[in-house]
């Protein structure tokens, strides 16, 4: 008797069968990791959606770390980094690794859309993909202005200062809105603390929600590929893509040594130039927010500066403001802009290979356009590349449809 | 369920009822929204720290310049010397609205020649109309670049003359914003209040 009962109590399958009876864990890894098949010619190109991921982790874990010795009020918050750097132990390779992690995720997140531009993975059946991924953008962009308001310092209160001032150009309702931004006439304590509550909750909790969302949807589709063919129109009599190779552990160990590539290379930064010259920490910021008066020389750190030079080209207020917010939009709208029947750069023609080239120049030039002063001859080479950053796009439903493609391959091709 | 029972579902009023429950619903949660959004308005305290202050100007010597904070907001207290006042109409073709026309700019009783209560004094605020950044003074003046001193923002570049008068062909769309003030003594000026006792 006793015996029949051991019997039946015993699990049948063992640990992992008890849990997959009560929650998909077996099913979730298979689908999303092990059963998982992406393209097998991947490139360099390929590693920065992970790496993303990786700084993502690096920013949430070092954020955590901060906020237990940051205080986010005004009387306290910049002396409250100094005490961090100095007498927290290790407490200025926690903030450094955040600071240099906040360039670094614009850094790799560029490169990741970039990779998407190279080889049309925003085209049919992945715009969805795309405009999920434009989204994270823009909370990736709301997160790191919160937060570099957070320090207190003169570039964390004027950049704010600017670019509250910026939601003030709408007409009607500007006015109001930057006194709900800001919860006071001015920029104050009260701003400082809702931004913090923006930066390290509001906005992490939708970053974390839309990459899942990001990644569920890639997995549904399937990833792209540097020669843009549909994988899943090739699978062999096991219904595996013939070009495909499981993410796990075929893409996983070729990631992995990206990763340790990029933490070489995040690790030196942090360790010999955490400010970048400039860059990643403006010097204006090693003095604490001064009220009265702005530094001679203001500009935003450099992840915004395509944008900002955007906006400092139109010598008008209401106008400087709508490119600017057509600027960061009209990304959104590539996939309905590129009419090419073709989805790599591999197989288009020589008009948007040209395009394409242009476009990099362009957002380079504004970016450092961007750092530099508002002075004539500036201004003059910014007007012009606004110009063309917004031809770039505007003009895409033509020149895609004129350029010549090349046909694609029914299958994936190595190249060299 | 039988054929008959599904015939007897009166759908016009399962439609109704649906939709009667989700406008409850949406009506619910925008009367809740109300006070969450209500308590990213300015709070009384932010509004109590909004209180006017007393700025001396004894002191000052023509074409002196002080600053002093109202509401966290920069606000400049020029004394214009002569000469500079009687340089205000010089550049009035290069002014954008130099009769002071756009009425948020400036109370009634400043919309005037020298945007001022009483000419030798200028009270404007120190935020730049374009982005908020704080102007530079530059009262050097430079008849080569057309230039009879004023404000610079160097943000982007934005040109104010002595009254705060905003210059053509720049990003700032109006004049400074001149703040409500008045004379409590001649020695001095009370910022944030216009009318009543101090």
């Amino acid at each position: 008797m006793a015996r029949i009962e051991a019997e039946v109590g015993k699990p049948q399958g063992g640990f992992m069968k008890w849990i997959d009876d009560r929650f998909p864990f077996t099913e979730t890894l298979k689908y999303h990791a092990t059963e998982y098949y992406a393209s097998k010619n991947f490139n360099w190109w390929y590693v920065f959606g992970v790496l993303a991921f990786v700084v993502l982790a690096i920013q949430l874990v070092t954020g955590i770390f901060l906020t237990m010795n940051y205080k986010p009020a005004a009387a306290e918050a910049f002396a409250s980094v100094e005490y961090i750097m100095r007498d927290v132990e290790w407490g200025w390779l926690i903030r450094y690794m955040h600071s240099t992690g906040a360039s670094f995720f614009f850094i790799v997140v560029y490169l990741h859309m970039f990779r998407a531009m190279l080889y049309g993975s925003y085209k049919k059946p992945r715009e969805l993909i795309w405009i999920i991924g434009m989204l994270i953008f823009f909370v990736l962009m709301a997160e790191g202005f919160a937060g570099y308001l957070l320090p207190w310092g003169q570039m964390s209160y004027w950049g704010a200062q600017v670019i509250i001032s910026l939601f003030g150009a709408i007409p009607g309702i500007g006015e109001g809105l930057v006194e709900i931004i800001r919860g006071d006439y001015s920029i104050s304590d009260i701003t400082l603390n809702r931004f913090f509550a923006l930066h390290v909750v509001v906005l992490p909790l939708s970053l974390i929600g839309l990459v899942f969302v990001h990644i569920v949807a890639l997995h549904e589709v399937g990833s792209n590929n540097p020669d843009g063919v549909e994988l899943k129109e090739h699978k062999g009599p096991d219904g595996v893509p013939l070009d495909g190779i499981a993410f796990h552990p075929y893409h996983t160990s070729k990631d992995l040594v990206a990763i340790i590539i990029f933490l070489m290379i995040f690790s030196a930064v942090v360790f010999f130039a955490p400010d970048m010259g400039g860059y990643f920490l403006e010097h204006a910021n090693f003095e604490p927010a001064n009220l009265t008066a702005t530094p001679e020389h203001i500009a935003p750190v450099w992840y915004f500066t395509p944008f900002y030079a955007i906006l400092r080209a139109v010598p008008d207020k209401l106008w400087g403001f709508i490119l600017f917010v057509l600027a960061v939009l009209l990304p959104v709208f590539l996939p309905w802009l590129d009419r090419a029947r073709v989805k790599s750069i591999r197989y288009r023609g020589w008009i948007y290979k040209s395009a394409l080239g242009i476009f990099v120049v362009t957002f380079l030039a504004l970016g450092w356009l961007g750092t530099q002063p508002a002075e004539n001859i500036y201004v003059l080479a910014a007007r012009i590349f606004s110009v063309l950053y917004f031809a770039f796009f505007l003009l895409m439903p033509y020149y895609t449809t004129i350029d010549k493609t090349k046909p694609v391959p029914d299958r994936v091709v190595y190249h060299g | 369920m039988n054929e008959d029972d599904v015939d007897r579902i009166d759908r016009n009023r399962r439609h109704f009822l649906t939709v009667a429950t989700a406008v409850t619903g949406a009506v619910g949660v925008g009367f809740v929204a109300v006070p969450f959004l209500s308590s990213l308005k300015p709070s009384a305290r932010a509004q109590a720290l909004g209180a006017p202050v007393e700025v001396p100007i004894g002191s000052m010597q023509p074409g002196e310049m002080v600053r002093v904070l109202w509401r966290g907001r920069l606000v400049f207290v020029l004394r214009r010397s002569e000469e500079m006042l009687a340089r205000l109409p010089q550049s009035l073709a290069d002014l954008r609205d130099p009769d002071s026309e756009v009425i948020e700019q400036q109370p009634d009783y400043t919309a005037n020649e020298t945007r001022s209560v009483k000419p030798e004094y200028l009270v404007v605020e120190g935020s730049c109309t374009h982005l908020g950044c704080a102007p530079l003074e530059d009262f050097e003046v430079r008849p080569a670049e057309n230039w009879g001193g004023g404000f610079f923002c160097p943000c982007h570049g934005s040109k104010f003359d002595l009254a705060g008068r905003v210059y053509k062909g720049v990003p700032a769309p109006t004049n400074l914003r001149v703040p409500p003030h008045r004379f409590v003594r001649d020695d001095l000026i009370l910022i944030g209040q216009d009318t009543g006792a101090a």
